[in-house]
């Protein structure tokens, strides 16, 4: 398989006991829901896809991304993306400045200031850039997340419990707006929940971890 | 080897340079220009802080000689730090270019050979110097021979507050017959303070029938026999100190804040002037007055001395020079400023140089020159260290 | 690729600059101690300067006195925040006694004891203010307060610096320790709030603060600069005699300043020691009085008490802070007024220029060194996250150590160490003495918001393809900007009150306003001190009013970063 997200024959180790077993490919524009109660090792999961898994544990087997081998890989340079269940917006930074950390270097300055606001605009944040990222609301800083996220451009998504902080009527919103853009743009996403409903949304394979 | 006996040409002149001679004052003051002299003075007067930090800012104005005032809390450091050098083998570019010294300090510097000179009386500024009638060629008897020059003349004084002790004491008999009805009221510097061993040989000299015999050096034999008047004079005026003995000021200075609230009303000066300049400087109350005993009291002269291993000869030399001009010495003598005695003799000055003295008004609490009374010479330094060793072992450890 | 090779080794270096001068200076002392001085032409070994020492009859009384304030001022400063901190944490009293003492902190302990002595002398503010009216005195009566022979005052002297001082690590220590529902839960049971938290929360804080307590411990029995000024001199302390000895113009003496400095340390280990074993006495007789069951009747009248301490302690350093300012500007004040007869400028006039030149020295050596402690100190915090390094207690008590060895121990060695070798004495070598005091201090306050900082955001930054050098500079640094700048603050703090070490390293050639301050001391020129001991914690204050102020600028449209 070339494009898309491969987990082969990942095994994670706590101290020499197996904790997460897990052989998967995810293909493009598809998400793979891994579910089961905290603690289980959800997280620990996409520690080892993001490159930033704790020394506590051992891992054996492969990521593969589009077409390689990324295990050994720096974390910056897997082009892995990731949201959390908090929205981890810089809070040094201006909205703006937040979506300029995600965006890849190069470009003018006048170029770069109008994919941040097209990315603000897509998600209804038009004039948002200058604002201070505390004094937004949940969904609107969720968004801003997500288009950081989006803009650095990466070649899979991993999403930990994304929607859990956020209250009924805005999840199934914020839940839709993150998988439209997934599919568009073609990216595999691995999908971690403890929630039933995220997983029917979502709507493609399911893992139950803890079994 | 050719290399090295080139370099070791190249480098010839630079030790000859550092030994410049005292004599020829051009070169003297040619190679002082840009050079740092650190001078290490005793830093607890601010008065004496001051001054020396006006001496620096006119050295340099005159000659480009920047000074640096290291503040020391007791001189024998800067005796100490010489003699490590020299153990060190550092024989060049000592961390010392001129010390405010005398008595003991000088004598033991002297004996180990830690001095450059003789430069003292190849001074310019020498020949205005009233070396025949001021102290200035013996220091503690220990003769000088122009290894240090004299910049101030201290004399002891009493100090004391006339509003609450209106009479002068005449002699140390005197005093302690005061002390004894009026006690807490008297202190003195904690030997081995400078100025708290000066009270002790003062005590000593004023009550021994026959005070020649602290010429010469004390000996295993006499020294018993000779202070022993002197411990049980101690023995009775210590109980009635202030604090009952139990304390004592650090140094001179710390006695004026004393005075000055009223928790003594006697204590002992160096310098004749320093209580004018305390009032001056609103240290102490105006009705603060001074007197010396009927037979006189000790006096001696400060002096600067130049480590041999100084790296700024030159401009220690000139700092030494300066400091014995008339405008360095009539500003001392200000009570205003330090109230320091001088160490020029008025008729050796041009007429200009001498109005700067007669325009001193020499302050309320200072006495004239005719009522100093008679200078009693400094004993031989071995006594000064072994009583005041001797004190610290009777009366600084209290059990 | 240096950086990366760098990086690693910073931990390693931060320990060889917190270390190094401790062994290389306790080595230097053990040498001469056993008779073994080339500098001076003597080689050892020999047993005379122990013996030498025995003989000094100052000796016993010198090393009680050492003891006996040290031990005093650890176990009341103690007492003072423990029971505050049990009857009023969570109350406003406790809230505005915290913010009257934090600021404290930063007072120089030289600064504190002049106010001090300025205060409580027989001549002093209080007595002045007393009298005539309600003492009926008109002149100081002849009482021996400061520099008392028991060392009564140097040890409050040294009671009302370490009470801010304990009193914020307990602060952080509470954080943990969870300790507002176990006191709700024991008043419930019917406990009084202070024996509630002595009983429930007292053992997981103090457990916390043991290392502190040890510094403080080990600090307050061989202090020099407040024992110069406040402590006996018929003798003086221990460590202020070995330091006399040091400066004695025969270097033979500092054999038996060698010998003093191994004592010092003995009496310091001896009394860790005994306090350990105290630790375990205390917590059985803790456990029988938990057992007992006693509800704590007279909880409000001990904690009433503990408030009154605390708030006479805080008043003492302010009160003192006061007066020499009062003093730097008075013209004659004569007893018993209680305000000078007319204030001055010329005070000012007369020694500011010294003190501008003496803080341009301070500042030098402060910022030098407390930006090298900084930047170690982030280099070891990042090497340690980078490379998933776990820190053990055991690392942690390293941390201690500079503190724990008492400072005339190891510092005259260094002195006599560098003078065997012909090294120069100067700014140099005493910024580097600084680091010893300064590492410990800046790492200590940066390393819990450091590790604390959420490292999902270094996950997302990652992720957003930013390498771990742009994380470092462009997201964590700047969101710790405010805990970066008090760490800094407090290595500025430490490094302006340092004393014994710009004395003895620097040759009395590095004149700093601690120096200048407590050299005057022995001039008792009140005026001088009052200038000198604003100045002096002007410099140390400063820092932390701006470490506050920056960030609330920079920031000030980043509210999410207003509390953080």
């Amino acid at each position: 398989m070339d494009k898309g997200l491969s987990l082969r024959d990942v095994v994670i180790l706590k101290q020499g006991a197996p904790l997460v077993r897990v052989h998967h490919d995810v293909a493009p524009g598809e998400v793979l829901t891994v579910m089961g109660p905290s603690g289980v090792g959800k997280s620990t999961l996409l520690a080892f896809v993001t490159g930033t898994l704790a020394t506590d544990f051992r891992a054996e087997g492969a990521v593969w991304l589009d077409g390689h081998d990324i295990t050994q890989s720096a974390p910056h340079q897997r082009r892995v993306g990731i949201l959390f269940q908090d929205d981890l917006l810089f809070p040094h930074l201006s909205v703006g400045a937040n979506l300029a950390f995600g965006l890849p270097p190069g470009g003018s300055r006048a170029e770069r200031q109008a994919r941040i606001d097209a990315a603000l605009s897509e998600v209804g944040l038009k004039g948002f850039a200058p604002r201070d990222p505390s004094t937004l609301s949940g969904g609107q800083k969720a968004r801003v997340a997500l288009m950081r996220m989006l803009l650095s451009e990466p070649c899979a998504l991993l999403l930990d419990e994304p929607f859990s902080r956020l209250d009924a009527a805005l999840r199934a919103q914020v839940r839709e707006m993150v998988f439209d853009r997934a599919r568009a743009r073609a990216l595999p996403v691995l999908l971690v929940t403890h929630d039933a409903d995220d997983a029917a949304a979502a709507g493609g394979a399911i893992i139950t971890l803890g079994d | 080897m050719k290399h090295l006996a080139l370099l070791a040409a190249l480098l010839a002149p630079i030790p000859a340079l550092a030994d410049v001679d005292p004599a020829d004052w051009d070169a003297v003051t040619a190679q002082a220009e840009g050079q740092t002299v650190f001078w290490n003075a005793w830093g607890g007067s601010t008065t004496t802080n001051d001054f020396i930090a006006w001496v620096g800012s006119r050295v340099a104005e005159d000659y480009g000689v920047t000074l640096e005032h290291v503040k020391l809390t007791d001189t024998a450091d800067a005796v100490t730090r010489v003699l490590s050098e020299k153990q060190a083998g550092q024989d060049d570019r000592g961390a010392i270019d001129l010390i405010w010294i005398n008595g003991p300090n000088f004598a033991a510097m002297k004996g180990a050979d830690l001095l450059f000179g003789p430069y003292a009386e190849e001074l310019p500024n020498w020949a205005l110097v009233d070396f025949e009638n001021k102290s200035v060629q013996t220091d503690f008897t220990v003769p000088v021979e122009g290894l240090e020059s004299p910049w101030a003349m201290a004399q002891v004084v009493f100090v004391h507050d006339a509003a609450r002790m209106p009479d002068r004491l005449g002699s140390m008999e005197a005093l302690l017959d005061w002390v004894q009805t009026n006690p807490g009221r008297f202190s003195y510097p904690q030997p081995p303070d400078f100025l708290g061993t000066t009270f002790l040989k003062q005590v000593l000299i004023d009550i021994l029938p026959d005070a020649s015999v602290l010429a010469e050096p004390a000996t295993d034999v006499n020294y018993d026999m000779v202070t022993e008047p002197l411990w049980a004079y101690l023995d009775e005026l210590t109980p009635y100190l202030w604090r009952e003995g139990r304390a004592y000021p650090a140094t001179g200075t710390a006695m004026f804040p004393l005075i000055a609230d009223g928790e003594i009303d006697l204590s002992i000066s160096f310098s004749p002037g320093a209580a004018s300049t305390a009032i001056a400087n609103s240290e102490l109350p105006d009705t603060v007055r001074t007197f010396v005993l009927d037979n006189g009291t000790i006096g001696n002269a400060s002096f600067v001395a130049i480590p041999y291993n100084s790296g700024a000869k030159a401009g220690a030399m000139v700092v030494a020079n300066f400091l014995m001009s008339p405008e360095a010495q009539a500003r001392a003598q200000d009570p205003e400023i330090l109230g320091y005695g001088t160490v020029l003799a008025m008729d050796k000055l041009a007429a200009d140089d001498r109005a700067l003295f007669d325009a001193l008004d020499l302050g309320i609490a200072t006495l004239a020159p005719a009522e100093l009374g008679s200078v009693q010479a400094e004993p031989h330094p071995s006594w000064m260290t072994r009583i005041s060793d001797d004190w610290v072992a009777r009366y600084g450890i209290a059990q | 690729m240096s950086r990366r090779r760098l990086l690693p080794l910073l931990p390693a270096l931060t320990l060889l600059a917190m270390l190094g001068p401790v062994v290389a200076g306790l080595w230097g002392t053990f040498l001469p101690a056993f008779g073994h001085l080339p500098a001076a032409g003597l080689t050892g070994p020999s047993l005379d300067p122990f013996r030498d020492l025995f003989g000094w009859a100052g000796l016993p009384r010198a090393a009680m006195l050492s003891v006996g304030t040290g031990v005093l001022a650890t176990v009341i400063s103690l007492a003072i925040v423990m029971l505050v901190t049990a009857g009023w944490s969570g109350t406003k009293p406790f809230r505005a006694l915290e913010r009257l003492l934090s600021p404290l902190l930063a007072v120089p302990h030289a600064a504190a004891a002049f106010g001090l002595a300025f205060l409580i002398a027989p001549s002093g503010w209080l007595a002045r203010i007393a009298s005539p009216a309600l003492t009926g005195w008109d002149r100081p009566p002849d009482l021996l307060i400061v520099q008392d022979s028991w060392g009564l005052t140097m040890t409050a002297g040294l009671i009302v610096k370490e009470v801010p001082f304990l009193l914020l690590i307990t602060l952080a220590a509470l954080g943990q320790a969870d300790a507002q529902r176990s006191v709700r839960v024991a008043q419930a049971l019917g406990y009084g709030r202070l024996t509630g938290w002595l009983k429930t929360v007292f053992p997981r804080v103090y457990a916390q603060i043991r290392p502190p307590v040890y510094v403080v411990l080990a600090y307050a029995m061989s202090v020099v600069d407040v024992a110069v000024i406040l402590g006996p001199n018929t003798p003086p302390s221990l460590s202020v005699q070995i330091v006399k000895w040091m400066s004695h113009p025969d270097l033979s003496m500092r054999l038996e300043a060698a010998a003093g400095a191994l004592l010092q340390l003995a009496l310091v280990i001896g009394a860790l020691v005994v306090w350990r074993l105290g630790e375990i006495g205390v917590a059985a007789l803790g456990r029988r009085w938990i057992a007992s069951g006693a509800r704590g009747r007279a909880d409000p009248v001990v904690a009433g008490l503990a408030l009154l301490a605390g708030s006479v302690s805080a008043l003492a350093v302010f009160l003192g802070l006061v007066v020499m300012a009062i003093w730097s500007f008075a013209g004659f004040w004569s007893f018993p007024d209680a305000l000078p007869n007319d204030m001055t400028f010329k005070n000012w006039a007369r020694f500011g220029p010294g003190t501008l030149k003496a803080l341009g020295q301070t500042a030098l050596i402060a910022v030098t060194v407390a930006l090298a402690g900084l930047i170690l100190t982030i280099g070891c915090l990042e090497a340690e996250y980078r490379h998933n390094i776990r820190v053990s207690q055991r690392a942690v008590w390293l941390l201690y150590l500079p503190l724990l060895i008492p400072q005339t121990a190891f510092l005259p060695g260094l002195q006599t160490l560098m003078l065997n070798i012909g090294a120069d004495v100067g700014r140099v070598p005493v910024m580097l003495a600084h680091l010893v005091f300064v590492l410990p201090y800046v790492f200590l306050s940066l390393a819990d918001p450091f590790r604390a900082w959420d490292a999902r955001m270094g996950v997302i930054a990652a992720a957003l393809g930013a390498g771990p050098d742009r994380i470092l500079w462009r997201v964590r640094l700047p969101m710790l900007l405010r805990p970066i700048l008090t760490a800094l603050a407090v290595g500025l703090a430490v490094s302006v009150g340092q004393y014994l070490p710009t004395l003895l390293i620097g040759g009395g050639r590095v004149a700093t306003l601690t120096t200048e301050a407590v050299a005057l001391a022995s001039g008792g020129d009140r005026r001088a001190i009052g200038v000198y001991g604003l100045m002096q914690t002007g410099a140390a204050l400063v820092p932390f009013a701006l470490a506050l102020l920056i960030p609330a600028l920079v920031w000030r449209n980043r509210k999410g970063l207003r509390h953080g």
